[in-house]
């Protein structure tokens, strides 16, 4: 590209100003994690680590870890099991109705998590659902299921068949030629969805809202109840700063599985 | 796949075991298969959740008793009606419409340099690095970066520091902080389908262009910018309905104000009152299928 050298300097500094903007709130909140001011006015009077003893040691942030852990599990686990099952009658099999199929799995996604939340949560009232752990794990999983599923089918239509035909005609049956051809060429694409799925989970607040019960609180739940309290303030940054220090594990996990720097697809 | 597992060879048992002998029976049976494979995630998203849409948007059409709180389901148009005669409903929709279309267009001024930097200027090693180090804040908590603005954007804060030189200050809690929020927030979105649309343009047909006597400006405007806009309208599909929802990043940042998705959750929260929280659920609803059907009709979509 014949671009001018004052051109292409131009475009350089708006990259460095987009990082800027991308990484500054981030490093600030990392910073101030570690501010002796209880006020966290800025720029820092001193620091020290004593914000973070206290988080580690805090009930509320060690339950609220619990069950979001717990919860992402679970929705997990559904979706794991939900995508990968449309996937294969999506990738293997013609049927009346196989494009709608996506499109009714991304809906959860593409809506508004407010109106799928409500939506959750008038039906459950309606049918009589106490809401809780279950009701949680049905909300997360249900906008979980479409990214295992794009994972899996994207890895069913690179592979292709001829090797589970091989296997069969080997002498292979079904479960044997799963458990030793389909699963291992699956493993990968599976590994990703869950991860995809159990991140999408683990920082979910608005479907959680409307189907959580007032004892139940994941970590999203306990940070927004605890962001407008100047006194849990301390605590609320740490838990902020772990949460940005944990966003570079599935970039590295991705990057080490596969060489592949996309982390899945969404 | 379609022949059955048969005996190979005269070695096998006898006696089939029951394994080999359901794998026989599924083998033969697609159809089966295909049930057995569609009917649990099918029933869960149809059941589960476009049964609880279809509850909820039936509800929109009931009414509370103003006495007992309780649901009287008998149709009305009258939730409606008050969201789209009122002033202030009116103001709202309005508002969250200009919030989410600010935050699209300052997410494509900041998208295409830096997706056009990334993919054709910086050097070919550099370019992984970038795409993880775009990619990587996505993974960040979404309330941790509200959170992070909060604190940016407050008086005396790091952002006035930063802007007082040049003779501005930080536009404290209200609609700008919402868009520069939101903006920041979904930026990822936009800056990853052009970037990927930028790096399947060969680099030969900007040489070309350039050969044929186009300068910068012009190469930019009539050979990359037709090719990257179905890329910038799957970006603007994130952003777009993603502004348009959020309730949260408002009462974050945004003080006082009030967007679309806050309507609802008063309405479901403070009031209890389920048929305008569904009723009002249909504004950002139909303004996102509208969205999508018009998007669809550009073809941008088979670029996700």
């Amino acid at each position: 590209m014949t671009l001018s050298r004052p051109a292409r300097i131009a475009l350089g500094v708006v990259m460095a100003l987009g990082l800027a903007f991308v990484y500054v709130p981030l490093i600030y909140v990392l910073i101030n994690s570690f501010n002796t001011s209880k006020t966290f006015g800025w720029p820092p009077t001193g620091f020290t680590t004593q914000w973070w003893q206290a988080a580690f040691t805090d009930v509320g942030v060690r339950d609220a870890v619990r069950s979001s852990v717990l919860v992402g599990l679970g929705a997990t686990a559904v979706a794991l099991l939900l995508g990968t099952m449309a996937a294969f009658a999506v990738a293997r099999y013609r049927f009346f109705g196989r494009e709608v199929v996506g499109f009714v799995l991304v809906l959860p996604i593409a809506l508004p998590g407010i109106v799928t939340g409500i939506a959750l949560n008038s039906a459950f009232s309606v049918g009589g659902v106490p809401l809780g752990y279950l009701t949680v794990v049905i909300g997360h999983a249900t906008f979980c299921v479409v990214v295992v599923y794009n994972n899996v089918l994207a890895r069913l239509r690179r592979t292709g068949t001829s090797l589970e035909e091989a296997s069969m005609d080997l002498g292979a049956d079904t479960f044997r030629t799963f458990g030793l051809v389909t699963f291992p060429q699956l493993r990968s694409a599976l590994l990703a969805g869950a991860l995809l799925a159990f991140a999408l989970s683990f920082d979910e607040i608005v479907v959680t809202t409307f189907t959580t019960s007032a004892g139940l609180k994941t970590l999203p739940i306990w940070v927004f109840e605890n962001l407008f309290r100047p006194n849990a303030a301390p605590v609320v940054n740490v838990v902020a700063a772990v949460l940005i220090l944990l966003s570079i594990l599935p970039i590295w996990a991705a990057t080490r599985l596969s060489g592949d720097t996309s982390g899945g697809r969404l | 796949m379609t022949s059955a597992a048969r005996p190979a060879g005269g070695s096998l048992p006898a006696r089939r075991s029951p394994v080999v002998r359901l794998s026989a029976f599924l083998v033969a049976r697609p159809r089966l298969r295909l049930a057995g494979l569609l009917s649990v995630p099918m029933a869960w998203l149809l059941v589960a959740y476009l049964g609880s849409l279809a509850v909820m948007f039936t509800a929109a059409f009931w009414s509370v008793d103003s006495f007992t709180g309780e649901l009287v389901k008998v149709f009305t148009l009258d939730n409606l009606r008050t969201l789209a005669t009122e002033e202030v409903y009116r103001t709202i929709a309005l508002r969250t419409l200009l919030i989410a279309i600010s935050v699209t267009l300052l997410d494509v001024l900041f998208a295409v340099p830096m997706a056009f930097f990334m993919a054709k200027i910086a050097p070919r090693r550099a370019r992984v690095n970038l795409v993880v180090a775009v990619l990587t804040p996505l993974w960040a908590s979404y309330l941790v970066k509200g959170y992070a603005w909060r604190g940016l954007l407050v008086p005396q804060g790091l952002v006035s520091d930063v802007l007082r030189p040049i003779g501005l200050d930080t536009p404290g809690y209200g609609v700008p902080a919402v868009i520069i929020t939101l903006a920041y927030l979904w930026l990822p979105y936009m800056i990853l389908p052009i970037y990927a649309g930028l790096d399947r343009l060969p680099d030969s047909l900007l040489e070309a262009s350039s050969d044929l006597g186009a300068g910068a400006w012009r190469t930019f405007r009539s050979v990359v910018l037709p090719l990257i806009v179905p890329a910038v309208v799957a970006g603007s599909i994130f952003t777009f309905s993603l502004s348009l929802g959020d309730y949260i990043m408002v009462k974050i940042v945004g003080g006082s104000t009030q967007m679309a998705a806050n309507v609802i959750y008063d309405n479901i929260g403070v009031a209890g009152n389920l048929p305008f929280a569904a009723a009002a659920a249909f504004f950002p609803v139909i303004v996102i299928m509208i969205y999508l059907v018009v998007v669809r009709r550009t073809g941008a979509l088979d670029n996700l």
